[in-house]
């Protein structure tokens, strides 16, 4: 089963107070701590899974900084085999679709199975860039991916969770792209051995020349998304608090329901 | 590798940043290693405090071995035995994290990979090795660290546990107590001494299960409560022959040097603490509205924050520091092939820095798990939040481990016997008192910082030599009758190596380049030399006044005062942005 797991470096925003720069279209990272995106820490562990069920190469891709690179050998030190770190600031890293031309461009000419992606990304939650991928490889894809099995090697069947609790299930031929879900597996964590080792396995950084991908596709030129302004909402306060008996209160209740034609 | 420094040498003259380590040196493997025990904690540990606390069954030995599964307790445990044979650094990165979720683990964490397995692993002979570490590095045996008794606690060599060899020479006969035993009720392997014969203090491989050793029920204790602690009776124990723990007769090396180690990790233990604290009391003071506005943002909150953000600063640097001498002389010792009983007996060439940073972190955290009660106010005393069980459970660091006090006289006392082995050049430097403090009279500070500070510290050093050579010359070796003088001096050397140990670092992050955190760690190392020159400045006038008269007292004193003269800085304005950096990620800032 030969393997490819793209991740990416994002920062938490969970804790820290989130400021938006001058300039309008940029977040002041400085206080950030980042790390691998969530989604995407349960693609590797799947991608591992999945190795250490039917033997298997992952190769781990992400475009990112320098930085990145424990958060790429973290997951070589969870089983990934190699690494390819792509840097290019030409590339306009907030189009989900030039960054997949940038991840195919990585894989294409090369034998797959599977690819993994997160789901979605916790930075700017397009949920698009793993179908992309899909796209630009030729392949199909199953998005939302919540469990997979391997069924003789030539095909997968992938659960995806839909809303309601519902399960749909797919059997699809390999290769194929997923998108996997959080929740999907526990994510190990890495153990110093495996640490000391990742230190030894290859981790390529490459740019689009070194790719073989022509800049002026990739670039903000050739994005057809706009970044235009990011704002802090304004927190505003407008509850209306219900008082009375419960018979009282769901009377209020409806009468506003009804008014606002919510109902 | 850069030349070793010797212990105690920071006190005689400037230190060049560049034989530093500090958290920013930290490579590849050490932030992933961080990451992975840092993450095991807060995933794994974290949701199951309430019930190590409760002593639930079983709770903390499935932790400490889901932790060695990941090689989080081996290593200190060379990799043939099936440890993982890590540097200190990692050791000191591992201990760190292992107490950001509470004193119980830690303590059980802390007992199992350091005094309970380190004995075994630098003064077992190869046999025992094979036998023990295995077991211990993967957490599916337990170990303990029997050293104390009713009538031996500092004074650990009044062991009265005996050791008499069995008629058929197979075993000793062990016959004793010993008190206050950490993880004593989980240990399947207990470290522990007796006197052969009533004579010779002698270290043993005890097997929990032996004939005649039993542990009583459990102490009811201020805080840790989660972790074990009892006493172990030895009634006519069978220890077998070939358990005896290096040699008959010097078990005080094996238990001193252990120490030694113990010491210098429990300041990293308590890194990890503080740093837990700022994280629950900034978080608590952003939400907690009074007077229609977050608690936060009121200035003596702020005012607290910022100090107990200085401190962590200091502890992490020192403790990094402490770790990287040590390193670099296991490294020289390593490599010239000597046995691992000779790479313990090099850490005593560090007992100074080892018994500073037990002291002075204890401290630190122990102050700032106070003020975190404080900023939780009437909800700091209650037990639904965090702050009351740090603040119980910090109080022990200052007790075990060897207690401030015995290590406090142990910092000028290693001190002093250097000196007179002319180990280090102390007595050359009270030599030259008069060419230190001549230039003073007319020198100014420089102008900028950090050369400024630098320039305080150096003359805080002069301080400590002219009142530690007074000191010695007036009282020689009676001195050690002088406690109240010889706790002074080690809080003078204490201050000093946590100050500088913060400036070194600081100048090592400025060779890098000006960024936000070099300039914030400037501002917390000058806010805590600012404070520190006066304090130590009535410090040393103290011992002079206890030490001289008349004349010679007056001469003292004017040295005292040209070694603290300072101009006054504000340290309120740069400690209210110490507090904005830590709210704006509501966590210590500069961790990597």
């Amino acid at each position: 089963m030969k393997m490819f797991v793209c991740i990416k470096y994002v920062p938490d925003t969970s804790e820290a107070e989130v400021k938006v720069n001058p300039d309008g279209v940029s977040v002041d990272s400085s206080r950030f701590s980042f790390d691998i995106n969530d989604a995407d820490n349960y693609a590797v562990e799947e991608s591992v899974l999945i190795k250490e069920a039917n033997e298997g190469d992952i190769t781990v891709l992400s475009i990112g900084p320098k930085q990145s690179d424990v958060m790429i050998r973290m997951a070589m030190a969870k089983g990934c085999d190699r690494a390819v770190r792509i840097e290019d600031e030409r590339i306009a890293g907030y189009d989900p679709l030039m960054v997949a031309k940038v991840l195919g461009g990585a894989v294409k000419g090369q034998e797959f199975d599977l690819v993994l992606t997160g789901c979605m990304a916790s930075d700017d939650w397009h949920m698009t860039t793993g179908v992309a991928l899909a796209e630009e490889l030729g392949v199909n894809h199953v998005s939302m991916v919540k469990k997979v099995e391997i069924l003789d090697g030539k095909k997968v069947k992938a659960y995806r969770e839909l809303e309601g609790g519902l399960m749909e299930v797919v059997e699809v031929e390999l290769p194929v792209v997923l998108t996997i879900q959080t929740g999907i597996n526990e994510p190990r964590y890495a153990p110093i051995r495996g640490i000391r080792e990742a230190q030894k396995k290859e981790l390529k950084v490459a740019n689009l020349d070194d790719l073989g991908i022509d800049a002026a596709e990739v670039n903000a030129d050739a994005s057809l998304v706009v970044l235009e302004q990011l704002y802090i909402p304004q927190v505003e306060s407008s509850a209306e608090f219900i008082e009375g008996e419960p018979d009282v209160k769901a009377e209020k209740l409806a009468s506003i329901l009804v008014k606002g034609g919510l109902v | 590798m850069s030349e070793l420094i010797k212990g105690g040498a920071f006190l005689l003259g400037p230190v060049d940043e560049n034989t530093v380590f500090t958290p920013e040196d930290f490579d590849d493997v050490h932030l992933m290693i961080k990451k992975t025990s840092y993450d095991f904690m807060v995933n794994k540990v974290e949701p199951r405090i309430d019930e190590i606390e409760e002593k639930a069954e079983g709770v903390t030995l499935d932790l400490i071995r889901q932790a060695g599964e990941l090689g989080l307790i081996g290593s200190d445990i060379p990799e043939e035995y099936g440890g993982e044979e890590a540097d200190k650094i990692t050791t000191m990165i591992i201990t760190e994290n292992a107490s950001i979720c509470g004193g119980s683990y830690a303590t059980s964490f802390g007992a199992h990979t350091g005094i309970g397995t380190l004995p075994i692993v630098y003064f077992g002979n190869e046999e025992q090795k094979k036998k023990y570490l295995p077991g211990l590095a993967s957490g599916e045996k337990i170990a303990a660290y029997a050293l104390t008794e009713p009538e031996a606690g500092s004074d650990a060599l009044n062991c009265k546990t005996k050791a008499v060899l069995s008629d058929d020479k197979n075993y000793y006969i062990l016959n004793g107590a010993k008190q206050y035993i950490t993880n004593a009720a989980w240990a399947e392997v207990i470290v522990t001494y007796a006197k052969i014969d009533g004579e010779r203090f002698t270290a043993f491989i005890v097997d929990a299960d032996s004939e005649g050793v039993s542990i009583d029920p459990e102490e009811k204790k201020m805080g840790i409560k989660g972790s074990s602690t009892c006493s172990v009776i030895f009634d006519n124990a069978k220890v077998p022959v070939e358990n005896m723990l290096w040699e008959e007769g010097k078990g005080h090396q094996v238990a001193f040097n252990i120490l030694n180690i113990g010491r210098f990790k429990l300041g990293a233990g308590c890194v990890g603490g503080s740093k837990k604290v700022i994280e629950f009391s900034s978080a608590y003071a952003l939400q907690r509205i009074q007077f229609k506005q977050p608690i936060a943002q009121f200035n003596i909150i702020k005012n607290k924050v910022a100090n107990m953000t200085i401190l962590t600063y200091l502890m992490e640097s020192l403790v990094y520091r402490v770790a990287g001498m040590i390193e670099d002389k296991l490294s020289a010792v390593k490599a010239s092939g000597a046995a691992a009983s000779d790479i313990v007996q090099a850490i005593q060439e560090y007992a100074i820095e080892c018994s500073i940073s037990k002291v002075w972190c204890s401290e630190a955290m122990d102050y700032i798990a106070d003020e975190g009660v404080q900023i939780f106010g009437g909800y700091g005393y209650g037990q639904e939040y965090p702050a009351e069980r740090s603040y119980r459970d910090s109080r022990i660091n200052r007790i075990f481990e060897g207690t401030n006090e015995v290590n406090r006289m142990i910092i000028p006392g290693t001190l002093l016997g250097k000196a007179m082995k002319q180990e280090i050049p102390f007595m050359e430097a009270v030599m030259n008192l008069g060419a230190a403090l001549k230039p003073l009279k007319d020198a100014e500070a420089p102008a900028e910082s950090p050369a400024r500070e630098e320039f305080y510290l150096q003359n805080l050093k002069t301080l400590f030599t002219l009142v530690a050579g007074n000191a010695a010359q007036k009282f020689g070796a009676d001195i050690k009758n002088e406690q109240e003088i010889l706790c002074r001096l080690a809080d003078i050397a204490m201050d000093i190596f946590a100050a500088e140990s913060g400036l070194l670092r600081v100048k090592k992050m400025m060779a890098n380049g000006e960024s936000e955190a070099s300039k914030m760690a400037l501002k917390m190392t000058q806010c805590y030399i600012y404070e520190m020159i006066p304090r130590l400045e009535a410090w040393g006038k103290e011992i002079i006044a206890a030490t001289l008269e008349g004349e010679a007292a007056s001469k003292a004193y004017s040295g005292i005062r040209l070694c603290c003269n300072f101009e006054p800085a504000d340290i309120y304005g740069p400690k209210r942005e110490i507090a904005d950096a830590v709210y704006a990620g509501k966590k210590y800032f500069l961790d990597r």
